[in-house]
Order: structure tokens, then sequence, then C-alpha cells
């Protein structure tokens, strides 16, 4: 049953003339939690980004490679990023709900994709899901900014989980939270994994240990471009690493 | 005894009353402008107050004194204000979500923000004789309501647009990134995400650019050029006058009674922008949202 979800070959990525990714060949197992754990700027945010085309963003990125999702290649020009975006979600750094109420935050996304049925329905679903309905049912129109920064960070992964996602991207999503709401955070992961695949980017090792299925080890070479070591089964990398490298950094002999 | 050769001057006593002197100087110098414009309040009120009743508002201009009022420029006031609201409040706003949000950084919007910051520093009078070329005599408006809201609406326009872009720069990046994950589209995500979040500073800007237009006189002298009007504008093509053509004629009579009836137009002009202001002020703090940030 490991059926891969993306597969990414050859990618490569510049910064104008600064390449910030090399050659990184991956598959990204379907219904499984990955990690992409690594040193600063090895390139696991990049690498991120390019999966929902948010580097279009950045006016000098030039991504080469091919990304296939559903068997397509999101790299190519027939695909929208819009409608690329609406099935490959995001969870950010620091949480960031809209200063608009707790309800509206969830629905902004249905909304906005032209969801066909009960609104209200859809944004409990979600709710539920990222493990905050108990907390926020009585309060659905106080503004979501009063939410503690754990809330608020479930609050947005309800907020993307209510596209309904294929996949859904974590760009460090506990980095900003105390210890107490990041274990909420990491078995929220862990539950959700059975519905949407997961690609978390983390600083934190014990986390990716943790929650992960499978690891993905990024460097960083000496013109500061990131690359893959390896990749395989968390359990694998963390006990029997094949890369002397990965080696050296989860046991600490640089970071 | 610890043997130290760090030795201080640490006089705490001076530090102090250094901070508590600069303390003192910034008070007054902040009381500076509330000391002026208090001044020039009373003045006004002193002067204005006596003058000041119903004929005042509901009477045309005369030469009999008892008789004056400014009902015409109220009137035109009013008049010139919607229109120029109206006018430059969706093109100002427009154009700063354009170069904002969806506008590429090159060359041509270079250009343009360089001239739109140069545009607020034009002296006004300029605005009233272009305005009198383009609307008044190419167009063949004639000196007429409409030639004067549109003059006032290019007056005000770099004003609006520069605080609707800072108000648009002040949302942070995260809201947009957010959306944009969601799925979606350029205009979904400033409809829904930064439009609502800019709305107050958006109100702010808007208060600004039309307080200075219910003062500016230098362009509609050149445009309207009219003191004596006994009707109100009934449509955007009638003749006009406004609050400070009046009171500047007021002024300018020799009769020291004609002074005090302007300190009374002044009055009437000054409660005019404040109710504008609370109008706005009061939609401001209903939309204002707080934020992460």
């Amino acid at each position: 049953m490991n059926e891969s979800i993306l597969n990414v070959k050859n990618l490569n990525v510049w910064y104008r003339d600064f390449q910030a990714l090399k050659d990184v060949n991956i598959d990204i197992l379907s219904n499984k939690v990955t990690a992409l754990i690594g040193p600063s700027g090895c390139g696991k945010s990049t690498m991120l980004r390019c999966i929902n085309r948010m580097n279009d963003l950045i006016p000098d990125a030039k991504v080469h490679g091919e990304i296939n999702f559903n068997g397509e290649n999101i790299n190519s020009n027939q695909l929208d990023p819009i409608d690329i975006r609406s099935k490959i979600g995001m969870v950010f750094q620091k949480p960031n709900p809209f200063p608009k109420s707790i309800f509206d935050n969830v629905a902004f996304g249905l909304r906005i994709n032209g969801f066909k049925g009960s609104i209200e329905d859809e944004v409990e679903k979600s709710l539920k899901k990222a493990a905050l309905w108990e907390d926020v049912k009585d309060r659905l129109k106080d503004g979501a900014l009063e939410l503690s920064g754990g809330q608020q960070q479930r609050l947005c992964i309800a907020r993307t989980l209510a596209v309904n996602p294929q996949v859904m991207l974590m760009d460090e999503p506990a980095s900003a939270l105390d210890p107490i709401a990041t274990l909420a955070i990491e078995e929220l992961i862990r539950d959700l994994c059975s519905e949407v695949s997961i690609v978390i980017v983390t600083h934190n090792m014990q986390q990716a240990a943790r929650i992960s299925h499978r690891t993905a080890f990024f460097m960083v070479d000496q013109d500061r471009c990131g690359y893959m070591v390896e990749e395989g089964e968390t359990n694998q990398i963390f006990t029997d690493p094949q890369d002397e490298r990965t080696e050296s950094y989860i046991t600490g002999r640089f970071s | 005894m610890i043997e130290t050769n760090h030795t201080f001057n640490r006089n705490i006593k001076r530090r102090q009353n250094l901070g508590k002197l600069f303390y003192v100087l910034l008070l007054l110098f902040s009381l500076v402008g509330l000391i002026g414009l208090s001044a020039l309040l009373i003045q006004i009120l002193r002067d204005g107050l006596p003058y000041l009743s119903t004929n005042l508002i509901f009477n045309y201009p005369s030469r009999h004194i008892d008789q004056a009022g400014l009902k015409s420029a109220l009137f035109g006031t009013l008049w010139i204000l919607s229109l120029t609201a109206l006018f430059s409040l969706p093109i100002g706003m427009g154009a700063a979500i354009y170069l904002e949000e969806f506008a590429k950084k090159n060359w041509i919007t270079n250009f343009i923000e360089i001239n739109v910051g140069n545009l607020a520093g034009v002296p006004s009078i300029v605005y009233g004789l272009l305005g009198l070329t383009i609307f008044v005599e190419l167009m063949g408006l004639g000196r007429v309501v409409l030639a004067g809201a549109l003059t006032m609406t290019l007056l005000i326009l770099p004003i609006i647009i520069l605080s609707t872009r800072e108000s648009i720069k002040a949302v942070p990046n995260s809201y947009r990134e957010a959306a944009l994950a969601l799925g979606a589209t350029k205009w979904q995500m400033v409809k829904g995400v930064v439009l609502p979040i800019a709305f107050p500073g958006f109100l702010t800007g808007a208060i600004l650019a039309m307080s200075r237009a219910i003062g500016e006189s230098a362009p509609m002298i050149a445009i309207s050029a009219l003191v004596y009007i006994t009707f109100i504008p009934s449509h955007a093509m009638d003749r006009f006058t406004v609050l400070p053509i009046q009171i500047f004629n007021w002024v300018s009579r020799p009769q020291a009674e004609f002074t005090g009836l302007a300190a009374a137009g002044i009055i009437v002009l000054l409660t005019v922008l404040l109710l504008m202001n609370a109008v706005a002020v009061y939609f401001r703090n209903r939309y204002q949202v707080k934020s992460n940030e």
C-alpha cells in the first residue's frame, strides 16, 4: 500500500543566480507523514514551497524539474497554481489566522472555492478534525486572534482541511508554540495522516522521529546550495542511516 | 576588598535630571500646536458667535449684514464634496490597489510612483488653472459644479493614492500567503483579506483628503470666480460658490461686521469638517480589527 502521491524528479531551484536546491529526487507516499529535516538554509522550505507553487510569488525564483501529482507535472504550464493550491494546502510557521471570526476563517476557503453545500456543517467537520471544535463551538463568531497560539495554529489547520486537500504541507508548524501546544499539534498530525498526506519541515529532530513515517535529510554544500542526502523510513534514518553525514547530523555532531 | 580597574562616574542624579529636562522640553513642543489651535479657536468663537444665526445658514449672500448668509456656499461645498468623494475615492483606491497588489515592479510603475508623490506637492492654484483650461474651457463644461468637483478630484487623488497604498502595505504578507495557499485568486485575496484589513486605513486617508478638499479656496476661485450666487445648485451643471470663497470675500470687505460674519462662516466650515471626521472615525473604529502583528 505504499502508493506515492507526489513524485519529485530532478528538482532544481534558483533565486536569481543563486541555486537554492539541487537535483532532488523523492517519492512522497500517500497517507504518510514525511518529515524534511536538515540544517538552516538547506532548502527544506524551498522544497515545500515548490510543491504548491508558492515559489511563483517570488519574482526571481526559477524552478526546473518535475513534481508529479496525480500523474500531472505541477511545474508544467498546463496546470493552474490556483487549482494546485486548493488540492495541496499549506500551514505556515507562524500561526496566521485572518483577523476575522473563527467561523469565517474556516469558511474562507470554502467560499472562494465555490463550495456547494452547508458551510456550517463543513466548518464544524473541519474544526473537529483539527481537534478544536470543543474549544470554540460556543464562540464561533469571536475573533480568531483571541485564541491562544496553539489554538490559532489548529484553526489554521482546520482552515486548510476545509478545502479538502490531498496533501498538507507544514512549514515548522510548531516552532512558534510552547511544548504543550506542540504536543497537541504533533498528536493531531499523526491522526490526520489517515485522510491527508502530510509533508512537514522541522528543525526539531525528536519531533521528526516522533511523528513521521518517512524522513528526508537535506544538507547544504559549500556554495550554500541545498541538496537531499538520503530518504527512507524514519526508523531506519534515525537508527541505521546509510550516509555518514546523516549520522553525524542526527547524533548532533554538527548542526 | 576586590580590586577593580573599572571606574564609573555613575552620577545617577544628573542623568535623571537630564531625562526630566527633555521630558519638559518635548511636552512644551507638543503644546505649541495645541496652544496655537486653541488661540485660533477662541479668537474665531469670540468674533463669530455673535453673528452665528439661522440667517447665516438659511440666507443667501447680501450687502446687508443682518440678512447676509452663506446658504449657497454651504450647499455648494456639500455638492463639491459629494461629487469629489464619488470620483476620487474609487479612482484613488483603485489606482493604489493596482500599484500595490497587481503592478509588476518595473520602470513604468516606478515612474508612476514618483509622479504621484510629486503631484501631492503641487500648489493647488496650479490644479485650479489646469481645471480651468481642461474642464471649463477645453471640455466646455463652463464654471459649474462638475468642473469644480473634477478639479478637486485631481487635487486630492495623489493624497488618496499615497495614503491607501500605505494602509495596503501595512497588511502583513502572512495573510496574503494564507489566502493564496487556500487556492484564492489574486482578486479573491485582495477582496477577502487585504481590503477588509486595510479598510480603517482607507478611511483615515479619505478623511485627510476630504478635509483638504473642503478648505481649498484657490482652485475653486479659479473655477467658480463667483461669490454672489443666490440659488442652490440643483444639478452638476449649475454655477456654484463654496464656503472658503464666501469667507474670503467677507474678510476682504471694509466693514468690521463682515469680519465677524467671516468668523461665523469659519465656525460653519469647521462644523461641517468635524461632522465629516466624526462619521469617518465612527466607521473606522467599528471596522478596526485586531492584528497579530
